[in-house]
């Protein structure tokens, strides 16, 4: 990203979408809606100090909504580039209330709200369509009950539990047991707000309140005004105090997630949603319970698939040591539902296919292994560009020119072609550029030509 | 050894050193005193300017450092920021617009390493901070000007194996106007692909995509082609490789010049001897399959495909990645052939993955081509026309009569592969594949510059993966052989040949093959352009003979001492 951000030869227009193209290849001219960020690029050196200050708490999205960042945020801390956005959905000024708390923060004079959005037109010999894919949204599926049961989570939501920068700082909490403490905090600050209520009137009248509601209830201080008020705040601080106590010691019980289970296929080779397999949730699976298993020896995974498809290179090598060195157990067969069950526990029911019986068994968490679904915006672009998508959703090519669109000097790479790894996209990413460039230098010979 | 050091560095000219200290907005001044570190480096010896900026990366802190440059004849600059990680080709090159040397900057990481991890220490980090800065610029007054270093470059590319990865590659190049000389062992181009009938259970003929991608590269101006070629030696490293071929019935060997090299010699497919019974008669492999369909003397009707067939094993670990497509493939072809043969898979995992595969499995499964899943632990029995396998589903074993078997066997590298890798100086892996700098970002660079890799050679492809590596392959040599001159960092080690003594300990060190042994000087030498400035050779010197530029012993001794 930083080689990309920092090349003499690449322009980098971020925050930005393709909206016409006209011309052929050799000769395309393209109109591009750079949205407005309202913070001026040239001038942010994205420090940051703008999102400490900004006072709105929203869901952050590249954590999967298990985070939160600011109104004004990077994508991620790594983002090239690494300027700041407003998000013009929740920042207050842009939505006329009084605000403008960053731009006082701001010490490079970077923050802008009267940007606007421009449009501008670019001219290209050919152009690369690398804009991957979506996650499958597996509440879809509904035996697995994903937003029903809080311990079944997806691929990525398990990727940033487990990411040293993610909500949890690499812990892997539950997110049951992250509500909960959540639950408790908020309690916690009612209470010491009531707190504050009865402890005026213990003050007062140099009494405990347990002592003097013991009292109250033998009707001590029948017609009372003051003493009634005293009562009433008392039920109402007990209401708050009990369950947070319960909370907490429920809270006393909750450690790492120790036992997973991840489900492959979760949207791919299902004749319901996507029919292909989405080719690299095997590996990432394995990669996950091997990674889960570094930050906790006793943790133990299951993977459940039809087929476990590690057929890159050392693949196979991999999910066998994963098996032997990381606690991992393979087992064949396509899960049939997911229940929930104590202490917020997931059952996954499934056939053992090798027992030939059908079982229940209890995780702390289970990870669904999401389909690579084609880019939502994948017909849109389609029309502008005016290219083809084949019957499974992205962009068609030809076995004999992979990296060819339905026409000429358009290309396309990486998930956007069909679902692939890392490795594979890097080289299809290079072979794009390679007939990109084809373009380019036939079109230049043309113009010396003529 | 001091006096003659202060000696060196008063000699030439007076030195100036600049300091910018930069805030980071309050990143790095949030939790330490940057104002007071700035005062403290104006004390420093030889420091004749120190600045304060609230982003030294800006363009107002690029110009003031510029501007510092020019007002103050400055001949050292040091910024006391971030990660050179991240920022010191930006410093660096804003250095060399005002002038000066790019190699007499130094930088000190005021904020990964100081200001981030002492958060809540605000004294002990702004001292930790002036330490830093100090120990920069002691190093700073010892730099030396450097200069970059330029070597020319061969604008031609040779591109060894005439198969789909190896043909592709050449006809990538040759459509960017790079020159290509394409060896192929075999008389014919083609590869693998010559022994195939069908690409996919459509139907397509292997011969006619060969002869559309032959077709394609002769239409190319700039391609040389020599057949029946073996390479016989490579000498040279990037941008000037010398190469030497042999060429059946020629006497006299083919040189030619080149500035990039293109490895795409293929994989071959097993021959299952011992297993399952193979005989090569009725127990076949797949590869023997698609000869008999191509010669059309296919009539069998009962047959049975094991998958695996040598891979997945003790002797094999790898998974071969391409053996269940093809399995699928021509049991379709089977099928479509005739309707009623009995075809049965025996496999393991369907390595199915992708759009198009996984649809080929429905679609088999929809013409009745039989899948069953065998257990490693007990493989399938093939004896006297009837192949016995245990059925986990049902429990118990079970036969199934054939009067073919077909083995899916692996690709497995050539033979002649570690002679290749040696030759070449690359690297290749426990199964003998060529190994690529890594896994995930550089799968087509091997870590020698200069030199790449597609197909199957570094791994099983399909035809349509081994195409798409092919033409990436082209353009990353594209990213060398674009540029009139090959440019590389003047940080590289040098040996003085007056008191080296030959011990070939630093030759031994060197993870680029970059020293050699020179018997007139007896003494070693380094080859600037392989060499990656790593500093292994420097620290294994027992005389200080060899030297990394820009980290000297007077140059890091003085940083430590200044601590």
């Amino acid at each position: 990203m930083l080689d990309v951000g920092r090349h003499p030869n690449i322009e980098l227009l971020a925050y930005s979408e393709v909206e016409k193209v006209e011309g052929e290849a050799g000769d395309f001219r393209i109109t591009v809606r750079r949205k407005a960020r309202y913070v001026d690029e040239d001038k942010c050196t994205g420090c940051g100090a703008c999102k400490e200050k900004c006072p709105t708490i929203v869901p952050d999205a590249f954590n999967r909504g298990l985070g939160q960042r600011k109104a004004i945020y990077s994508w991620f801390a790594q983002g090239i580039p690494s300027t700041h956005t407003i998000d013009p959905q929740y920042c207050r000024q842009l939505n006329g209330k009084k605000c403008g708390v960053c731009k006082k923060g701001c010490k490079a004079d970077a923050i802008n709200f009267d940007q606007k959005e421009r449009i501008i037109e670019l001219e290209v010999a050919s152009i690369i369509v690398a804009t991957g894919y979506d996650i499958f949204d597996p509440a879809l599926i509904h035996e697995y009950q994903y937003g029903k049961i809080a311990n079944v989570v997806t691929a990525i939501e398990f990727e940033r539990l487990l990411s040293a920068s993610g909500p949890t700082g690499g812990h892997l909490d539950r997110p049951s047991d992250r509500a909960i403490e959540a639950e408790i905090e908020e309690l916690e600050k009612k209470a010491a707000k009531s707190q504050k209520v009865i402890g005026k009137f213990e003050e007062q009248h140099g009494e405990s309140s347990a002592e003097f509601y013991t009292r109250y209830e033998k009707g001590e201080f029948k017609g009372d005004e003051e003493r009634e008020k005293w009562a009433e705040r008392y039920k109402e601080h007990l209401a708050i105090v009990e369950p947070l106590e319960a909370l907490k010691k429920r809270a006393e019980g909750f450690s790492a997630a120790k036992r997973l289970a991840f489900i492959q296929c979760v949207g791919s080779r299902d004749a319901r949603f996507y029919p292909f397999c989405s080719g690299y949730c095997c590996m990432h699976s394995i990669k996950e319970a091997i990674i889960a298993h570094e930050h906790g020896s006793e943790t133990t995974s299951t993977i459940f698939g039809m087929d476990i498809r590690a057929v890159g290179k050392g693949f196979e090598e991999y999910k066998v040591r994963g098996g032997n060195n990381s606690n991992i157990r393979y087992a064949r067969g396509r899960v049939a539902e997911i229940i929930e069950g104590p202490d917020n526990n997931p059952i996954v029911v499934y056939e053992d296919t090798r027992e030939r019986k059908v079982k229940e068994e209890e995780f702390d968490l289970v990870i669904l292994a999401t389909a690579c679904a084609p880019n939502s915006g994948v017909k849109q672009l389609a029309e502008i560009l005016d290219i083809e998508i084949d019957r499974f959703g992205f962009y068609k090519t030809s076995a004999n020119q992979p990296l060819d669109t339905s026409r000429p000097g358009i290309f396309v790479c990486g998930c956007a072609h069909g679902p692939m790894d890392i490795p594979e996209s890097v080289a299809q990413a290079s072979s794009a550029a390679a007939r990109a460039v084809q373009i380019v230098t036939a079109s230049e010979k043309l113009r010396k030509a003529s | 050894m001091t006096d003659k050091m202060d000696e060196k560095k008063g000699g030439l000219e007076e030195i100036r050193i600049g300091i910018f200290i930069c805030d980071c907005g309050t990143n790095i001044a949030g939790h330490i005193d940057c104002s007071a570190v700035t005062s403290y480096a104006a004390t420093l010896p030889n420091v004749v300017y120190a600045k304060e900026n609230l982003y030294t990366c800006s363009e107002s802190g690029i110009a003031e450092i510029i501007n510092g440059i020019k007002q103050h004849n400055l001949n050292r600059v040091v910024v006391a920021s971030c990660s050179p990680r991240t920022h010191q080709p930006l410093f660096q090159s804003s250095c060399s617009q005002a002038g000066m040397n790019p190699y007499l900057f130094e930088m000190a990481n005021i904020r990964d390493q100081c200001s981030w991890v002492h958060m809540q220490q605000r004294e002990g980090g702004t001292e930790k901070a002036k330490d830093l800065v100090r120990m920069a610029a002691a190093k700073a007054a010892f730099l030396e000007p450097q200069k970059d270093i330029e070597a020319s470059l061969v604008a031609r590319t040779l591109v060894i194996g005439g198969g789909v990865a190896g043909l592709s590659a050449a006809e990538g190049l040759a459509g960017m106007g790079i020159e290509v000389i394409l060896i192929e062992q075999k008389s014919e181009l083609g590869g693998l692909l010559r022994q195939i009938d069908t690409l996919g259970p459509e139907g397509d003929k292997a011969s006619e995509r060969i002869s559309g991608l032959i077709g394609a590269l002769k239409a190319c101006p700039n391609v040389t082609i020599h057949t029946d070629s073996k390479m016989q030696d490579i000498a040279g490293y990037i941008g000037n490789y010398d190469v030497t071929i042999h060429q059946e019935g020629r006497e006299e060997p083919i040189k030619e010049k080149v500035g990039c090299i293109v490895v795409a010699t293929g994989a071959l497919p097993l021959r299952p001897e011992g297993l399952f019974g193979y005989n090569g008669t009725n127990v076949i492999t797949q590869i023997e399959l698609e000869q008999m369909l191509k010669n059309k003397s296919f009539d069998a009707k009962d047959i049975v495909m094991i998958q695996c067939a040598g891979a997945r094993c003790k002797e094999r670990q790898y998974c071969s990645r391409i053996c269940c497509m093809i399995a699928v493939k021509n049991a379709m072809i089977i099928k479509k052939q005739n309707p009623g043969a009995n075809v049965h898979v025996l496999y393991r995992d369907m390595q199915m993955y992708g759009t198009e595969k996984e649809q080929m499995l429905w679609d088999a499964r929809g013409m009745g081509v039989r899948f069953d899943i065998y257990d490693p632990d007990q493989p399938p029995e093939v004896k006297d026309g009837n192949v016995r396998f245990f059925q986990p589903l049902l429990g118990k074993p079970r036969d199934i009569s054939y009067d073919l078997v077909v083995l899916s066997t692996p690709m497995v590298p050539r033979e002649d592969a570690p002679n290749l890798s040696q030759m070449m100086r690359v690297a290749i892996d426990q199964n003998n594949f060529f190994m690529e700098a890594h896994a995930k970002l550089r799968p087509l660079d091997f870590a020698t510059d200069g030199i790449f890799v597609a197909g199957s050679a570094r791994y099983p492809a399909t035809v349509e993966e081994a195409r798409s590596q092919g033409l990436g392959v082209a353009s990353r040599v594209a990213t060398i052989l674009f540029k009139d001159k090959l440019v590389t960092s003047a940080i590289v080690a040098e040996i003085n040949p007056e008191t080296c003594v030959g011990c070939l300990g630093c030759q031994q060190m060197c993870p680029y093959e970059a020293i050699t042994y020179n018997p007139e000087l007896n003494a070693c030498e380094v080859n600037t352009i392989l060499c990656k400035g790593c500093g292994c050779c420097a620290s294994t010197c027992p005389s200080h003979s060899a030297q990394l530029k820009g980290f000297k012993p007077q140059q890091l001794l003085r940083q430590i001492r200044a601590v």
